[in-house]
């Protein structure tokens, strides 16, 4: 519980300093446009920290957005029609975690090994399947699914042709990390991850089927990587193969420690991951405004990370006497 | 008289409002093997650590030969000639044995770069030699030696060192007969070149076979000594625990009902060819002896679903049994009480209600989760009857005694209606009194008319609850005894294949 408080704090803090740097930040237009980014990363954020309390990594994560997206969008060029063809990038989501989740749990490779692989893998797919596709592209290829795409975004997004007018994309967070805080904290499955995590022969040994519920982690974050792959095709302007989703796989790993997942496992909350999703775009909505180049941004999120880390061992360390 | 080689005086020491030592003393001669008996939690261990520099005393003194000397660290006293080997071992598993003879005192020549030079070999050699291991080991990797063997290396590499005073704790606890006979024979000849031993041990055969002298302690304070003529197991227990303890192995039940489990011609992956077979009835105890190795250890957990079961059949209640993963057996109601609870029975980190549950969530479920209230139920129910001493049932299980822990492994399994107990060591690193509220326990269950399966490598235990014993002997079984037939010789005979 001690580690939600220091996220909390450290939240406080990065909106004080917004609100100081120039109090128009902290006026609804900033920070819906903050909100949002936040709840993209957030989605992602709960697939990264689930797949770290079944003691496991995934270092796909962004590979798998970019590639959802192109694909979402290279499907809806060949006259897929909208909505089918965001179920189908879901499947793609889910089939890319059964794959990497099975070489992982029932041919024992290392989780470290299988998903930096699909880093590789899943971005070379991405390029290959398309260079840029955008909403436009879409719509004058296919003219019919400019009214789909356009109720999608505002529904998913919050944005139509004026921009942003409600953080969809972090209230659709928020109702995730509801229906995942329930499964983590007041289900036998949540028990059961958090048992693995920690210890998965005694796991094995209490008659938990651990291959299975490790299977269903992978199968959950990939998917979850796809649904954000989708909103970013929706949200930007345009999607580019070589760079969509690049990093957001450090990103979400970053939420997940920050909102108190331990990467040896078996430890996080849901609404810490929502916290430490919520970190990194305030950081970087701060680092636009005090008119700091974006070059910096890389070494704040380090340093950060670093002061986080070291504050919690600090914490933890006192509280062991 | 002379001063003694070591001596401690008054020791306290403190863990936040935990008094670990409430001025203890001890004193030891040269050549002297001294053992330190004690309940868990009597403060063995942290005194061991105070003597051995990991702790600095809050009060009293540690004397080395008449001299009161203070040990910055473990560094230190390791330069002082005292060496402590502590229970879970400490060597480099993937270095040879030869590296980790000379780990931290390598012989290097170039100054700061620290140049490895040859020269250890017959040094190494010698000191192999001593512990009574064959030569061809030096190089080998340790990973790669049993664990009696690994003990032998420690050893060798305190030998290795000016050793004055070496400390083991514990030290059989994973050996083999034969491995502990080498290591009884080892320790001898170190007495005869006057190394002083303090040897912490829960084993009264033991104690008695190598100690001198014996000292128990009890809630952190001396509780008496007693010469090597005056060790018996009811002056040791007295004094262990206080009072008198005069039941350890009770037997209100009844005699054994129908046949419950049944192996025919089992046989696991990376088990012997021959399969074996086997019966246990409802309201006995049957004792399963073997040495360490003789795969009793595998054919329970091929019968509980963790090894894979290669042919042969199970019954149970006259029923086929098809056990594929232990939530199998776990339904069937064959439950099992893992050897290693640390590794395989408990989730140390979580709390001792989160472990309750964890084979019992799905019954504590409905749609909307798991039932807090059922959960707090069965919580407050289990710490009750099994007498967890715990502050609550948020409390690490890894926090609890040995002995407070094996009760959480039990209690998992209570929540449940047993028909067949496995008991893979079931009092392993557990003090006298939690041995005999759990002996206690498996008595009441047997005579509810639970079928139980005891493996245990603690001969008195296995004399003292069995119904009847079978014996395992390289992966077959060697024979069965009856209660009349029962004999620490008569199972040695047939665990040793003679």
């Amino acid at each position: 519980m001690s580690r939600i408080f220091g996220v909390l704090g450290l939240l406080v803090v990065l909106y004080a300093l917004l609100g100081r740097s120039n109090p128009a930040a902290l006026e609804w237009g900033n920070l819906t446009d903050v909100a949002n980014i936040q709840g993209r990363y957030g989605v992602l954020t709960i697939g990264a920290a689930l797949v770290i309390i079944v003691g496991g990594i995934d270092l796909s994560l962004g590979s798998v957005v970019g590639l959802s997206a192109v694909a979402f969008g290279a499907l809806m060029l060949k006259g897929v029609h909208p909505y089918l063809a965001g179920g189908l990038v879901l499947l793609l989501g889910a089939a890319v975690g059964g794959v990497q989740g099975g070489l992982i749990t029932l041919l024992r490779l290392q989780p470290f090994l299988v998903t930096l692989c699909g880093m590789f893998i899943f971005r070379g797919a991405a390029r290959m399947t398309g260079g840029v596709v955008s909403r436009s592209r879409v719509a004058d290829a296919q003219p019919a699914f400019a009214g789909p795409l356009d109720s999608l975004r505002w529904v998913l997004v919050g944005k139509d042709a004026d921009g942003l007018h409600f953080p969809a994309q972090f209230f659709l967070l928020l109702g995730l990390a509801v229906v995942v805080g329930f499964v983590l904290h007041r289900t036998a499955h949540g028990r059961y991850w958090y048992a693995i995590g920690h210890n998965e022969q005694a796991a094995k040994y209490a008659g938990v089927a651990v291959t299975r519920q490790r299977l269903v982690v992978y199968v959950v974050c990939s998917t979850l990587a796809a649904l954000a792959g989708v909103l970013l095709f929706l949200d930007m302007p345009s999607v580019q193969s070589d760079s969509a989703g690049a990093n957001l796989e450090l990103y979400a790993i970053l939420g997940a420690v920050l909102g108190g997942c331990s990467l040896r496992g078996g430890e996080g909350t849901a609404a810490g991951m929502v916290l430490g999703a919520m970190v990194l775009p305030v950081l970087e909505n701060l680092v636009g405004l005090e008119g700091l180049s974006s070059d910096v941004i890389p070494a704040v999120i380090g340093l950060t990370l670093l002061f986080g880390t070291l504050v919690d061992e600090l914490i933890r360390r006192r509280g062991r006497g | 008289m002379t001063a003694p080689r070591l001596a401690a005086r008054g020791v306290r020491k403190r863990f936040g409002g935990v008094v670990a030592l409430d001025g203890v003393s001890l004193a030891a001669a040269p050549g002297e093997a001294l053992a330190v008996v004690g309940e868990n939690g009597a403060g063995k261990s942290t005194l061991m650590m105070v003597i051995a520099g990991v702790y600095a005393p809050d009060a009293g003194t540690v004397e080395l030969d008449g001299r009161p000397v203070t040990f910055a660290g473990p560094g230190d006293a390791l330069a002082g000639g005292v060496v402590l080997i502590h229970q879970e071992l400490n060597l480099a598993e993937n270095l040879s044995v030869r590296d980790n003879l000379y780990l931290g005192r390598e012989r290097t020549v170039g100054g700061p770069l620290r140049i490895l030079t040859g020269g250890t070999k017959a040094t190494g050699l010698e000191l192999l030699a001593r512990v009574g291991l064959p030569a061809d080991r030096l190089n080998r990797a340790v990973h790669r030696l049993p664990p009696g063997e690994k003990q032998l290396v420690e050893i060798a590499r305190a030998l290795g060192q000016t050793c004055r005073v070496l400390i083991l704790d514990e030290p059989t606890s994973s050996l083999t007969q034969k491995e502990t006979d080498r290591l009884y024979e080892v320790l001898d000849a170190l007495k005869t070149t006057g190394v002083t031993i303090l040897y912490i041990s829960h084993r009264l055969a033991e104690v008695k076979r190598i100690a001198d002298r014996v000292t128990v302690l009890r809630d952190g304070k001396n509780a008496g000594e007693l010469a090597k003529a005056d060790v018996s197991h009811d002056n040791l227990v007295r004094l262990m625990v206080g009072r008198e303890v005069t039941t350890l192995y009770p037997r209100t039940r009844a005699g054994a009902g129908d046949t419950v489990l049944s192996l025919a011609d089992v046989r696991y992956r990376g088990g012997p060819a021959a399969g074996v077979s086997l019966a246990v009835k409802a309201g006995e105890v049957l004792g399963m002896a073997g040495l360490v190795g003789a795969g009793r250890t595998e054919l329970s957990e091929a019968v509980f679903g963790v090894r894979r079961l290669t042919g042969g059949k199970l019954t149970l209640d006259g029923k086929p049994l098809t056990v594929r993963r232990p939530a199998d057996a776990i339904a069937a109601g064959v439950l099992l009480v893992p050897e290693d609870r640390r590794l395989n029975g408990l989730v140390l980190e979580e709390g001792v209600g989160d472990n309750l549950s964890l084979p019992n969530l799905f019954s504590l479920s409905s749609w909307l989760g798991v039932g807090r209230r059922a959960e707090a139920a069965l919580h407050a129910a289990m710490i009750g009857r099994l007498r967890v001493k715990t502050p609550n049932a948020r409390q690490a299980v890894g926090k609890l005694s040995g002995g407070n822990q094996q009760k959480v492994v039990y209690g998992k399994w209570l929540a449940r209606t047993p028909r067949v107990l496995v008991l893979d060591e079931p009092t392993r690193g557990v003090d006298v009194g939690a041995k005999a509220e759990i002996y206690a326990l498996i008595d009441e269950l047997a005579g509810r008319g639970v079928a139980v399966w005891m493996i245990s490598s603690d001969m008195e235990e296995l004399l003292g609850l069995s119904d009847r014993v079978v014996v395992m002997h390289e992966g077959r079984l060697a024979g069965t005894l009856d209660r009349t037939q029962l004999s620490e010789q008569a199972v040695m005979r047939l665990a040793t294949g003679g």
